[in-house]
């Protein structure tokens, strides 16, 4: 035993040195490399376009929500807005990333410390902490998106009539089901998420009035408020399993609403052959573009566009704590182009989407959801 | 004595290391911390863009790089410490002392449940259900919070006794079931980790636990009077008092009682701790329980913390978990344990500044914890790295021939 711990100990400090030693070679060897290149502006030619700055001094920050800003779905897309502010308006951007909700107030009072001229807080998890930090704050701007419960002088609220453009992807899905079934689950039963089930739901239920056909929906049962759920917004193999799950019982469109979950989805469906997704926040064809063939259409939520005008009106001096409500009538909501499938859904349903979009802009069809922005 | 023969060959690994760890001397602690920190330090400027940049013209203009390389790690350290010790920026001298304040009120759950599972360790038990005895308390201390409304002081006794109970019913299960069955008490607590975090979500689908009129899974604010009182408008509040307390309590029991004696013994060797005639079926529920009370009292720093928070699926955070290794950090003793909360609570406050100031992303902290962790738990390693002369060699050689020892004694008994 005695040699034994010797060795070990010997051939652990060996192995270290050793370890140490190759590890500065490679490292020494990469700098080397990669560190030949000119310096710019002494031999090498400068190719970046001047960038824009007519608010050098706006500091614009942004707290997400546990998703993460890389979460392909909500909390992107706001930072998104926040980068082409950072292109086009030359201000100035900083962010914050929440893991869980402890982080929220303890964000919140680190981004205080920068002296941002508007703060951005992602999704309705962050409606508490950011009250109690305006209220403490009232000089300090923010914005909430996906959240309305905060009226505070300093506080506006950007949310979204999801339900509508849901209702057009849900008329879309039971157009182009050659099965009869369609089918939709969530991540975690939210209303930001279920209000996209509810609209998906009544959109089947009008393609089934206006051609008497009687397309079923798996997932979602709008009168009880239940349905399908993987339980979060990371797992996607709970994605795949359920999918598969809705595509043994016939359905051949599937709209996820659990962000990155989603993608199993597509996985399940590019697996089966015949089945199409319905993509939502995004248009799917675009963020996700391995799986682009299968997008039907998506339901698209413009945060980048929201946080951007937000972001240009108050640098401009134009903050308001008015709600923005995005809708199909000014495209803060809507369906993304068919691409693929513009040739495989018939021109007749089109027609009849063009038609229902038209009818919603000017209030004469109402879709409702008890998640609706009230 | 047959039931528990199946997990009899980890037993003696476990308790190794643990001893391991806790017995590492102070400086093994120091240069571990020193070691995360230089490889924090690598890992910030290779994720740093004008580092990226400047090296690649490294050689036509190294000072460059050098400048970036010094902004990128200087800038995020200095953020660091300004976040979480003092801010030396401020206007005035309170607020530049409130960093400070930030990682008091952050060290708060960790000590509460850094000593829980510092207690267990001591008798030989990993508990790992941390995340979920929070949980229950957070159910229980929430509830009572925003149900009743009881004048100011009563409140906040009420909430804390019902965090206590809540966690102490969380802690107690598995107890029982180690002492009745001989159920391994990892396996137990991760799973009714699993079952806390599904029954909070369930709770909060229920009307009576949310806001009246909202859809959203998230409770309504407990009563103002519930509430820790603050010290000086700072973060501050009698909840570190609360865990104070809580650590020269843990000390009082564990040096002074009876108690405090038998789960020692039990953790030393449980065989021998039972043929000199202790109970060690009793002992393994109280330390589990007592434990689970402890990690249930975690739970009233975000909830009666201010600001306060409402109940929520993540209340608990990462807490369970980072109060393993800060109960590892601090030798399983409660000083240790309340000087390690504290670090964690200051990484933990700073890496919040560090994060909104230079944009290094807060994963840092997670990896400068987790490095402190890995080389505590890996003397050779710091050894080999700071080449020092290994002291626990001789010691090493006897415990080993008391182990063999051992061994051939439970043979023997089997």
């Amino acid at each position: 035993m005695v040699t034994l711990g010797h060795t070990e100990t010997n051939m652990i400090g060996f192995t270290v040195k050793k370890l140490a030693t190759s590890a500065i070679i490679v490292a020494a060897a990469a700098v080397a490399l990669s560190g030949c290149g000119a310096a710019p502006g002494t031999g090498g030619t400068n190719t970046t376009a001047p960038a824009a700055t007519q608010y050098p001094d706006f500091l614009a920050c942004m707290i997400s929500d546990a998703g993460g800003f890389d979460d392909r779905s909500f909390n992107q897309s706001g930072w998104e807005g926040m980068t082409r502010a950072e292109k086009e308006l030359g201000i100035k951007v900083k962010k914050a990333e929440s893991k869980d909700s402890t982080d929220y107030a303890n964000n919140l009072a680190s981004m205080q410390d920068q002296k941002c001229d508007i703060t951005f807080t992602v999704g309705y998890n962050l409606s508490d902490a950011t009250k109690a930090q305006a209220t403490k704050f009232p000089d300090t701007k923010f914005a909430i998106l996906d959240d309305n419960q905060i009226s505070l002088p300093n506080v506006k609220s950007l949310i979204f009539k999801t339900s509508d453009a849901a209702f057009l992807a849900g008329y879309a899905a039971a157009g182009y089901s050659k099965t009869g079934t369609v089918a939709t689950f969530g991540g975690i039963k939210l209303p930001t998420v279920t209000i996209f089930m509810d609209g998906f739901v009544d959109g089947v239920a009008q393609y089934n009035k206006d051609f008497s056909k009687s397309i079923k929906v798996l997932g979602w049962d709008k009168e009880k408020q239940d349905g399908s759920f993987t339980g979060d917004f990371d797992d996607q193999t709970k994605g795949q399993n359920l999918s598969n799950n809705f595509i043994s019982q016939g359905a051949d469109v599937i709209m996820p609403v659990a962000g990155p979950v989603g993608a199993g989805a597509s996985a399940a469906a590019k697996a089966a052959g015949n089945v199409a997704i319905v993509w939502v926040d995004a248009d799917g064809y675009e963020s996700s573009p391995q799986f682009k063939d299968l997008f039907l259409t998506s339901v698209v939520k413009q945060m980048s566009v929201t946080v951007y005008d937000t972001i240009l009106a108050t640098a401009q001096g134009k903050y308001s704590n008015t709600t923005y409500v995005g809708t199909l009538a000014n495209d803060g909501v809507g369906i993304a182009p068919y691409h693929d499938y513009e040739s495989k859904l018939s021109k007749d349903v089109q027609d009849k989407i063009t038609d229902l979009k038209k009818q919603i802009v000017d209030g004469k069809l109402k879709v409702t959801s008890p998640s609706d922005p009230q | 004595m047959t039931d528990i023969a199946p997990t009899a060959p980890q037993a003696p690994n476990w308790r190794a290391t643990f001893r391991k760890i806790t017995n590492s001397s102070a400086v093994t602690v120091v240069l571990a911390i020193v070691v995360a920190l230089v490889v924090g330090a690598i890992l910030i400027a290779a994720a740093d863009e004008d580092v990226q940049r400047t090296v690649t013209y490294l050689f036509a203009q190294p000072g460059d790089f050098f400048v970036a390389l010094g902004q990128s790690i200087g800038g995020a350290y200095a953020a660091l410490f300004q976040g979480a010790v003092v801010n030396f920026g401020a206007s005035s001298s309170g607020a530049a002392l409130l960093p400070l304040a930030r990682t008091v009120a952050n060290s708060v759950p960790l000590i509460f449940a850094g000593l829980a599972l510092g207690m267990g360790f001591r008798a030989g038990l990993f508990n790992i259900g941390g995340q979920g005895q929070i949980m229950l308390g957070a159910v229980f201390c929430s509830y009572l919070g925003f149900a009743l409304h009881l004048p100011v002081g009563l409140h906040v006794i009420v909430c804390v006794l019902g965090a206590f109970v809540g966690g102490a019913i969380w802690g107690f299960v598995p107890g029982i079931l180690k002492a009745t069955t001989g159920a391994n008490e990892v396996i137990v607590t991760i799973m009714l980790n699993s079952i806390a975090g599904f029954l909070l979500g369930f709770l909060l689908t229920l009307q009576s636990f949310r806001v009246p009129g909202s859809n959203n899974p998230i409770s309504p604010m407990v009563d103002a009077n519930a509430l820790y009182p603050t010290f000086f408008g700072t973060p501050v509040s009698v909840g570190f008092v609360l865990a104070i307390a809580a650590a020269v309590g843990v000390w009082w029991l564990m040096e002074r009682s009876t108690l405090g004696f038998r789960i020692k013994a039990v953790g030393a060797n449980k065989d021998a701790a039972l043929t000199s005639g202790m109970n060690v079926r009793t002992t393994y529920i109280w330390v589990m329980t007592i434990g689970g009370g402890l990690c249930g009292l975690a739970a009233t720093a975000p909830l009666l913390g201010t600001p306060s928070q409402a109940l929520s699926v993540d209340i608990a955070s990462t807490f369970g978990f980072d109060a393993i290794t800060v109960a590892l950090l601090g030798r399983s003793k409660p000083l240790g344990t309340v000087l390690a909360g504290l670090l964690f609570g200051g990484l933990r406050a700073g890496g919040y500044m560090m994060q909104a100031g230079t944009g290094v992303p807060i994963d840092i902290i997670l990896v400068l914890q987790s490095v402190i962790v890995l080389l505590i738990a890996a003397p050779p390693l710091v050894k080999a790295i700071f080449r020092l002369p290994d002291p626990s060699r001789r010691h090493k050689v006897r415990r080993a021939r008391g182990m063999k020892a051992s061994v051939a004694r439970s043979e023997v008994t089997a």
